[in-house]
């Protein structure tokens, strides 16, 4: 886990490079769904708000929604996912990202936590 | 004991039973919550039950009031059509392993029902031409609404456009629908002359923040409307292209796959179903591949067991409302079991040279009575493009006056619909399937010739 990692309290994660946001959903996430059989991604191109639905991951018996924990316009999506939707099961805060998303206030991010925040809400959240 | 009542099966002993059982001393003592203000003292004022031999009287008698198709010659149609129903639809239609309206709700325990849902979502996809069909919507109306949902899910977009000359009883269940959603309406009229709605006067930049562009074909004056153009002028902007089709033309007219529709959905009605005063109907609905896990309804996949025995199950639930809770796009969750099982029966018996010979004769009949009607000077027609089984006919006789002098000669003239399209004042809407004679044809004519 990088430590310019910022998560969200939905477990959606997201990683910054220059302007480029990666997001995926977190390993909690992941566990929680289970098999991943369908992951329902955007184009590129689209324009999201922080906290709009972006994408929807489905799993046999359940579908999340994954949300844009920062506001910006796809760039680029996971095609492996098509086929390989276990991607996000197998490695979900590597190869089984979702989205990278050119962002329109990099200061939205402040709102997010970061990885000690994060475990701390987990921990939390599991009591 | 006896039952206090003919038709409710409770006795006496019964009723003391479970009021014993839940504690209570009287059905008096039952509603007791109920503020005495609010609750009835004396009985309703009906009149005294009926033997069963004495209903049944009443019944026929109330039952012979009502005219049916098999004593009257019908015109009407405008989206429900009498066509021939052969009886072996009927006989394995009331067998007791499919005699039930409803969906399944145990729905893997029910393998027989399931297999019948898969063969009709086949079927359906064969006739449209389309990827994925689901188990079956209400009617034709209420698929109209749900493929306009499905449309601005799947774009992002919130407006719908639609043909005037589609059904307007599906525009008013695509408002009923819409209104709650905040999905704005936007109508495109049709080309006078032609009664078709024109791909170019659907502007560009009309459709370029459309979810969908709904056109049906025929449409609600029976006329073939150019599908292809129309599917690609809305491809043009990103928007999805709707389909709504009468399932018997396709026996002879270009499926919706064949010309990019997104959604192709019809009332299915005219494939083995009774018109019955109106219903039950069934709505049949299709998609593509990129767009199922978008479609609403119920959804029976082939699948096989850890033996290899070949199952079918409900599949790709995650799209419904009982797993996707408010982000499901339908609140469908159940399907017209039995209009469908019908709708499936019936395409068995025609396959595919059958109902090419159905569609046929439809627009052989109602091209037969176009041309002899043509010949009579006092009526015209307000269109001239092409039709399957149906067209409109204006005259100078009001239309009522005209229907109410036919229906005592034994003819239900054609569908007025002149509070749809007031523009259309006089005109009626003649439909004709297979059903109709060549001698009834020549009857309705020369009576028109008098009625004139």
């Amino acid at each position: 886990m990088s430590s310019k990692m910022r998560f969200t309290s939905d477990h959606e994660w997201v990683e910054l490079e220059g302007n480029i946001a990666t997001i995926g959903i977190t390993e909690h996430a992941a566990e929680e769904l289970g098999d991943v059989i369908y992951v329902e991604l955007p184009a590129v191109g689209d324009t999201f708000a922080q906290g709009d639905n972006l994408a929807v991951a489905e799993s046999v018996k359940a579908a999340a929604d994954i949300f844009a924990p920062i506001g910006g316009t796809v760039t680029e999506v996971n095609d492996a996912l098509e086929d390989e939707p276990g991607l996000v099961n197998e490695d979900p805060m590597g190869n089984g990202w979702i989205v990278r998303i050119d962002v329109d206030d990099v200061t939205e991010l402040d709102d997010l936590m970061d990885e000690e925040e994060y475990e701390e809400y987990l921990k939390e959240e599991e009591q | 004991m006896g039952s206090p009542h003919r038709y409710i099966p409770n006795t006496d002993q019964n009723v003391a039973d479970m009021l014993a059982d839940i504690g209570v001393s009287s059905i008096d003592d039952l509603f007791s919550v109920i503020p005495p203000e609010f609750r009835l003292t004396e009985p309703l004022s009906l009149p005294k039950a009926l033997s069963e031999p004495e209903l049944s009287a009443e019944l026929n008698r109330v039952a012979a009031k009502c005219a049916h198709s098999m004593q009257y010659t019908s015109y009407l149609g405008g989206g429900l059509y009498e066509h021939f129903v052969p009886s072996v639809v009927r006989h394995m239609l009331t067998r007791g392993e499919f005699y039930t309206a409803y969906t399944p709700y145990q729905a893997e325990v029910s393998q027989g029902t399931l297999q019948a849902i898969f063969e009709y979502q086949t079927m359906i996809c064969e006739l449209t031409e389309m990827d994925v069909a689901n188990a079956s919507l209400y009617d034709a109306g209420t698929a109209v609404a749900e493929a306009a949902v499905m449309s601005c899910g799947a774009t992002r977009r919130n407006k719908v456009v639609v043909s005037r000359a589609i059904n307007p009883r599906y525009r008013q269940v695509l408002r009923t629908y819409a209104h709650p959603r905040g999905i704005e309406i936007v109508t495109v009229d049709y080309d006078t002359q032609s009664g078709a709605t024109p791909p170019e006067s659907v502007p560009k930049d009309l459709l370029d923040d459309a979810a969908c562009f709904i056109v049906q074909s025929p449409n609600y004056f029976g006329i073939v409307e150019d599908m292809a153009a129309l599917s690609e002028a809305t491809h043009r902007s990103r928007a999805l292209f709707v389909a709504v089709v009468n399932p018997i033309s396709l026996g002879i007219l270009a499926p919706p796959g064949s010309y990019g529709a997104d959604i192709a959905l019809g009332e299915g009605q005219p494939l083995g179903n009774p018109i019955s005063f109106g219903g039950p109907l069934l709505g049949f609905f299709a998609t593509t591949s990129k767009l199922m896990r978008k479609m609403p309804g119920r959804l029976v996949g082939q699948t096989h067991d850890d033996q290899g025995r070949r199952g079918y199950v409900l599949t790709l639930q995650a799209r419904e409302q009982h797993i996707r809770r408010e982000s499901a796009t339908s609140n469908i969750c159940s399907n017209e079991a039995l209009c469908a099982l019908a709708a499936t029966i019936y395409l068995s018996l025609m396959g595919p040279s059958g109902l090419r010979k159905v569609a046929e004769l439809c627009t052989w009949n109602a091209h037969y009575l176009h041309d002899k009607i043509a010949k009579i000077p006092e009526y015209e027609f307000p269109f001239d493009g092409p039709f399957f089984n149906e067209f409109a006919v204006r005259g100078r006789r009001p239309p009522a006056e005209r229907n109410r002098r036919l229906l005592e000669r034994g003819i239900i003239g054609g569908k007025m619909i002149e509070a749809d399209y007031p523009e259309l004042s006089g005109c009626t809407l003649w439909a004709a399937t297979e059903t109709r004679t060549r001698q009834e044809l020549d009857t309705l004519i020369r009576e028109l010739e008098v009625l004139a």
